[in-house]
């Protein structure tokens, strides 16, 4: 559906999108991810043709954006960062205003009734959207992105400034588009992606770091390896005891105390289940099991890892600079730098697998 | 481009912005004519259409400033760049809309006439058949309509290009005035000059030089060729700016 290859945008000595290539699939719902400044707008911007690349290509179901601009226009509806609102029009002049624009076919009057009906701002059509609250302004926004009923929907952060209830509700709508469309969202919240797409993208710094499908990251997030256990029971012993269990790759004694329990960190081998084991070994020796906390990897640290590894990268000298702060870091978060780096390892073999630009000149 | 051509129209008179231009217009206007052939006893409408190109230095910025500015300092411009809409049809959609403005005001503007027709057909009467000559005539008014509708053209475009340069509608404004004027005055600078080329040179391009044809009843097709392509030339001026924005 969707195709980039091999693209690169400039600003000046500033290199926005640095050779960025992936694809789309018809029905798939894609968050592209990184912190601010990342390229994503920039990226998305190509995509939707309001700006131009430096190289590589961009095309929207085989319609190349830069020789044929209005037929994969078409194809794409675009909610930009700033939802481009005319703050002088009533929703509805906007509403008919962006059908014409768009030279859109369908019946207009029930056309835009069954879109205002799926934003939920058939209340509002007659009002000035300058007096309309942010949230009603984004669903206005959106509800411009979907007419014409596009293949492709691209949102760029589409929940920025709302209040909590009005982000779950552009979620659950933006997923209820993914159902029917192909739908990009750039963001830089996490959850936001868990919860709504197929698919993540993370960028940083102009080139993609990661690309991989949600239910894989999050399968190996939930594979937890890591408990919080509070036992009853002498520190020392039980920490030694612990330590010598097979399974278990690393124990440490949390400075909690709860009564006679202490809370101990443990950290098992791959793919072993060491709860039961556990619990009957404690149970031998006397000492109560009264809590056990499994502490999932949560998407933000594989976030912060991947991002943090591919800037690592970048500043050579690192053992110099940031040795003091970051190696608490390190040496806590083992297990998301080892998840990071195979992301990155991944992203980085199907870059490769991208097929060179063809010059067809 | 029917669609910005309409949203156009439409936010000059949801906007005070179409109003105040028709109002100050159509003020200027009247108060010109007024003083320059009704009090001043003449049927010449010559000084009454030199005003009128000074006003026009005042009035085209009204119309032009926001064009481009205001969609670019909104953020709107994203949705008309990523529409399937060329760029020539959004610029000309604007262009359209604000030439539509300025002719329909010089079309009401020509109310003004109606009393020295009157006036004149008055003083006709009575009078022999030799005398006939007597009040404005028309084919020297309708050739300095036409010239002042394509000058007016041709500044609307000199308009449009400065406000797709900057986000600052004042700025806009102000840079508009300056080089309207500028256009304008050029040609009163030849009559400073002795120089013959350099004189021939200020001639050909002054917009003021063209239009004195048109003030003699002569419909010269130079000067429509000329007024054209000044507007063709800033029209595509205009293209080139988001062109190349979209590179920069």
């Amino acid at each position: 559906m969707i195709k980039i290859q091999h693209l690169v945008k400039t600003y000046g000595s500033n290199c926005a999108v640095d050779d960025i290539s992936f694809e789309i699939q018809s029905g798939e719902t894609v968050g592209f991810l990184g912190p601010n400044g990342a390229g994503k707008s920039t990226t998305m911007n190509i995509l939707t043709g309001y700006l131009s690349a430096d190289s590589g290509r961009a095309s929207v179901s085989g319609i190349d954006i830069m020789s044929d601009p209005l037929g994969a226009k078409k194809l794409i509806g675009y909610l930009p960062e700033q939802p481009p609102l005319y703050l002088d029009m009533t929703v509805d002049e906007y509403l008919k205003f962006s059908y014409e624009l768009k030279g859109c076919t369908l019946p207009r009057k029930p056309h835009l009734d069954e879109i205002c009906e799926v934003v939920k701002i058939s209340d509002v059509r007659k009002r000035l959207i300058k007096n309309l609250s942010k949230g009603y302004r984004q669903r206005v926004g959106i509800a411009q992105a979907l007419i014409g009923n596009p293949d492709v929907i691209i949102f760029d952060e589409p929940t920025v400034g709302l209040d909590p209830k009005q982000i779950i509700e552009i979620r659950n709508l933006i997923r209820t588009l993914g159902k029917t469309h192909t739908v990009i969202l750039s963001t830089h919240i996490l959850q936001e992606v868990q919860a709504v797409c197929d698919r993540i993208i993370i960028i940083n710094k102009g080139k993609i770091v990661a690309d991989e499908k949600t239910e894989n990251i999050t399968r190996v997030v939930e594979n937890n390896r890591r408990f919080n256990a509070k036992i009853c029971g002498p520190q020392k012993e039980i920490l030694s005891m612990l330590k010598s269990l097979p399974g278990i790759v690393y124990a440490e004694a949390l400075a909690e105390k709860d009564g006679d329990a202490y809370t101990y960190m443990l950290e098992s081998e791959f793919g072993v289940d060491i709860r039961k084991k556990l619990f009957y070994t404690l149970s031998e020796r006397g000492w109560a099991l009264i809590g056990l906390e499994a502490l999932g990897l949560s998407l933000e640290d594989i976030f912060i890892s991947v991002v943090d590894k591919t800037q690592d990268a970048e500043n050579t000298p690192r053992y110099t600079r940031n040795t003091a702060k970051k190696s608490k870091l390190r040496t806590r978060n083992t297990l998301e730098r080892e998840m990071a780096e195979n992301l990155i390892v991944d992203a980085e073999k199907k870059q490769e697998e991208q097929a060179p630009l063809e010059d067809d000149e | 481009m029917i669609a910005i051509y309409k949203k156009e129209m439409l936010s000059y008179f949801s906007n005070p912005i179409g109003y105040v231009f028709s109002g100050i217009f159509l003020l200027i206007s009247a108060f010109a004519c007024c003083f320059t052939t009704l009090l001043s006893q003449t049927y010449d409408t010559s000084t009454y259409f030199i005003i009128m190109i000074f006003a026009l230095a005042v009035l085209i910025p009204i119309l032009t400033m926001r064009l481009f500015a205001e969609e670019r300092k909104m953020r709107t411009e994203q949705l008309l760049l990523t529409a399937p809409v060329t760029l020539t049809g959004m610029v000309m959609g604007k262009f359209l809309a604000a030439l539509s403005l300025f002719l329909g005001n010089v079309a009401l503007s020509c109310i003004n006439f109606i009393p020295l027709y009157v006036i004149a057909s008055k003083e006709r009467e009575g009078l022999s058949y030799t005398e006939t000559n007597i009040g404005p005539v028309t084919s020297q008014l309708l050739g300095c309509l036409i010239g002042l509708v394509l000058l007016g053209a041709a500044f609307i475009a000199i308009g449009t290009f400065i406000s797709a340069l900057t986000e600052n509608q004042l700025a806009a404004s102000i840079v508009t005035i300056a080089v309207i004027l500028g256009f304008i005055c050029i040609g009163f600078l030849s009559g400073l000059i002795n120089i013959r080329w350099i004189r021939a040179i200020i001639d050909w391009v002054s917009v003021y030089s063209r239009f004195e044809y048109f003030s003699a009843g002569i419909f010269d097709f130079a000067a429509l060729l000329y007024y054209f392509s000044l507007c063709f030339v800033f029209v595509f001026l205009t293209i080139r700016v988001y062109e190349k924005r979209r590179w920069g």
